[in-house]
């Protein structure tokens, strides 16, 4: 009897203990992001765990890549310094629940914006840092040179991605057969990819080029034109705090207004005294824009002078001269006939 | 005190919906019946991208327990193979085994499935150089291809053949078990094998042979046509298999070390070869050791199997837990069920074994 009641106390007491605990973790994910960030010190950035060109670790542990400049564009506005932010690598798996947890503060993790996503997970999406498309490769001596060609063929791929819905409807509406082959890490999808289990990968254009670059003889696989659907990536934030979707908006923005306005890393110290009242704006020489976001006024001059505009960005990371050689296409600004157009700051 | 504990679950039940809630996360099962949209390659049932996340759930828990049967069955097989062979006094057979159980109980289960599938699909030709036996076995890196057997209309009096064949077998089986306890022995052996000859020459008489074999023919990139048994598949069946065995050779040469000499010895007093002497005498008294500890190792195996995640295996954590999981991103429910599979399957073997260990316990 003695013992009973010992226990009953002891597990009661056991919950009881745990309820401010739980209580304590429902609250901090209600609060302002943008306070717990201040609050941290540093932002946490979720990543992909290796995507060359868009987030990738070199040899010492430095992250680089498109999102990841993103990301550091974005401590640059909050806390004036490019390198306060961490970065979590993330599997397709885990993207989405780190960000509903708390875990991550943004995933730039070359995620396709879609509706399912925006309105289903929680998480919203803001801007596009880099439209893509879906696409296949396949080995250079197997003469293929059209997917209208794949019927009957084995495709890799990374688990639970848009790319395996995208191929299945594909591969469907043009009646041809195909077997899939999905792995839960594009790492281990490359690589049964380049052992030659399957005859094709299948993910966007962009990381197709990427993996590329991993593959034993790059040379010997093509990358085929065609594309059968719609990427459009960018960085996604928790549903529930606008004035975080808004820093994270605007900073995209104010790198793609920069390159519109000529505005570079390079010249940005002469950009200052300029008199032109859009670059004035730009710079928070004018206006109250950072004030109202709760950041500081010289928010896009940092991003931009640490980081660089939105064409300097894509030039250094998957640009023509670097080993993905991807041309600006759909990324070019909106006046080049690309997409990339950013609201006016004012 | 179990008041408490449901009052707990209870309100963490309510406290996740709430949360979830409040980020505007969908929740609930509904999506259980909504259209998945995505292939797998490996289906016992019908499954298409039309079919519902419900189905996918199914088809992941069809190829769990069928490398989980098959690789519990070949497991013990070899396992008890081995635990014999520990045992031998020939030291060749001894140290090979010995040899055996220290490296595949050691190295990691992961890597041995990494091993299997990559050791042996880089060394596998390309569906276009596959080796071929007499032009309808085909083995190349996308798998083994065999004929599949299209059966017929009239293909149901096989199946009766098969079924008066599986019924005989039991009937006489429990004959002869009643003889046995009178001390007569009852030959079952040639009576099985006429019944079952009768009704297959019935069935012939009656259906002729509506079977036809689908022969796989190389079209393009793959084979079409025929069962294809995916690398991936052999490699989890192999690694599952090999290291469960290992476990399993330590039980059964303990179990049979437990069985006290005197037993081995009166069995060599009344004339009884050593083999009949292991099979009649030592180990229905070892099995009594074996089994819990090989009710472990089974359920082991069984969760181990998830480990196919790894290799692109479809079974059930991959497909459900993996696939569906980031379709869907209800994360909560699916590992839940997920979950509760699991344990479902585990608590259904441990409550076969234990039935199993209850009717081979010593009596009174």
């Amino acid at each position: 009897m003695q013992i009973k009641r010992k226990g009953f106390i002891a597990v009661v007491s056991l919950v009881l203990g745990f309820m401010p605990l739980l209580a304590g973790v429902s609250a901090q994910a209600a609060g302002s992001t943008l306070e717990v960030v201040k609050q941290r010190g540093h932002l946490q950035c979720g990543v992909s765990q290796g995507l060359p060109g868009f987030s990738n670790p070199d040899d010492k542990g430095n992250w680089t890549g498109i999102d990841v400049d993103f990301c550091k564009a974005v401590a640059a506005a909050i806390f004036g310094d490019a390198k306060k932010v961490k970065f979590t690598p993330l599997s397709a798996k885990e993207r989405f629940t780190a960000i509903q947890s708390g875990e991550v503060d943004i995933i730039a993790r070359n995620t396709t914006w879609s509706m399912h996503r925006d309105t289903a997970l929680g998480v919203d999406f803001r801007a596009v840092n880099y439209y893509d498309g879906q696409g296949f490769m396949v080995r250079a001596d197997l003469g293929v040179t059209g997917t209208n060609e794949l019927d009957g063929a084995t495709l890799c791929t990374n688990q639970g991605t848009t790319t395996e819905l995208n191929a299945a409807d594909y591969f469907r509406a043009n009646n041809m057969q195909y077997e899939i082959v999905a792995f839960e890490k594009a790492d281990e999808a490359v690589a049964a990819y380049n052992s030659g289990r399957c005859d094709a990968y299948t993910t966007d254009h962009s990381a197709l080029y990427a993996q590329r670059l991993k593959l034993t003889n790059p040379q010997g696989h093509i990358v085929l034109p065609e594309i059968i659907s719609k990427e459009p990536l960018g960085p996604a934030v928790r549903q529930g705090d606008n004035n975080w979707g808004d820093i994270v908006a605007w900073v995209h923005y104010a790198t793609v207004a920069a390159e519109e306005l000529g505005v570079t890393s390079k010249n940005i110290g002469s950009m200052g005294n300029s008199s032109n009242p859009s670059v004035k704006r730009l710079l928070g020489k004018d206006g109250t824009f950072g004030r109202n976001l709760g950041i500081p006024t010289d928010w896009a001059l940092q991003a931009i002078k640490q980081v660089g505009n939105y064409g300097e960005i894509f030039e250094r990371n998957v640009g023509v001269n670097t080993p993905l050689g991807i041309k600006r296409g759909y990324n070019a600004l909106w006046t080049d006939g690309g997409l990339q157009y950013a609201p006016p700051i004012r | 005190m179990l008041g408490a504990l449901l009052l707990a679950m209870v309100w963490l039940v309510a406290n996740v919906q709430s949360n979830l809630e409040r980020q505007n996360i969908n929740s609930g099962f509904g999506f259980l019946s909504e259209r998945a949209g995505f292939g797998i390659n490996q289906t016992l049932i019908d499954y298409t991208e039309d079919s519902s996340f419900g189905r996918v759930l199914t088809v992941g828990l069809l190829n769990t327990l069928l490398v989980s049967v098959l690789g519990v069955f070949f497991a013990t097989v070899l396992g008890f193979s081995l635990g014999v062979a520990r045992l031998s006094s020939n030291w060749l057979i001894n140290k090979t085994a010995m040899v055996y159980v220290e490296i595949f109980r050691n190295v990691p289960l992961l890597l041995q499935i990494m091993f299997w599938y990559f050791g042996v699909l880089r060394n596998l030709p390309t569906p276009r150089q596959a080796v071929s036996f007499g032009d309808a076995i085909f083995l190349s890196n996308r798998g083994i291809v065999v004929p599949a057997i299209e059966a017929g209309s009239w293909a149901g009096w096989y199946a009766a053949a098969l079924a008066i064949g599986l019924a005989a077998f039991i009937w006489l089986r429990r004959r002869a078990r009643l003889a046995l306890a009178d001390g007569t022995m009852m030959p079952i052996w040639r009576p099985l094998l006429m019944v079952t000859v009768a009704s297959f020459g019935v069935a012939a008489l009656l259906a002729g042979v509506p079977f036809s074999l689908d022969v796989p023919a190389l079209k393009g990139f793959n084979f079409r046509g025929g069962i294809t048994v995916i690398p991936e598949f052999v490699a989890l069946l192999l690694a599952l298999s090999l290291y469960t065995a290992a476990f399993i050779a330590e039980i059964v040469r303990a179990g049979i070390q437990s069985v006290s000499k005197g037993q081995r010895e009166a069995a060599a007093a009344l004339g009884l070869p050593d083999k009949t002497a292991l099979r009649l005498v030592v180990i229905p008294q070892a099995l009594r050791v074996i089994i819990p500890p090989l009710t472990s190792q089974y359920l082991n195996l069984t969760k181990n199997s998830s480990l196919a995640v790894a290799i692109a295996y479809p079974d059930i954590v991959s497909v459900f837990a993996g696939t569906t999981l980031t379709q869907v991103g209800q994360a909560v429910e699916i590992i839940f069920i997920t979950m509760m599979i699991y344990l479902s399957l585990s608590l259904l073997t441990s409550y076969a074994m234990n039935r199993y260990n209850a009717r081979i316990a010593l009596v009174g």
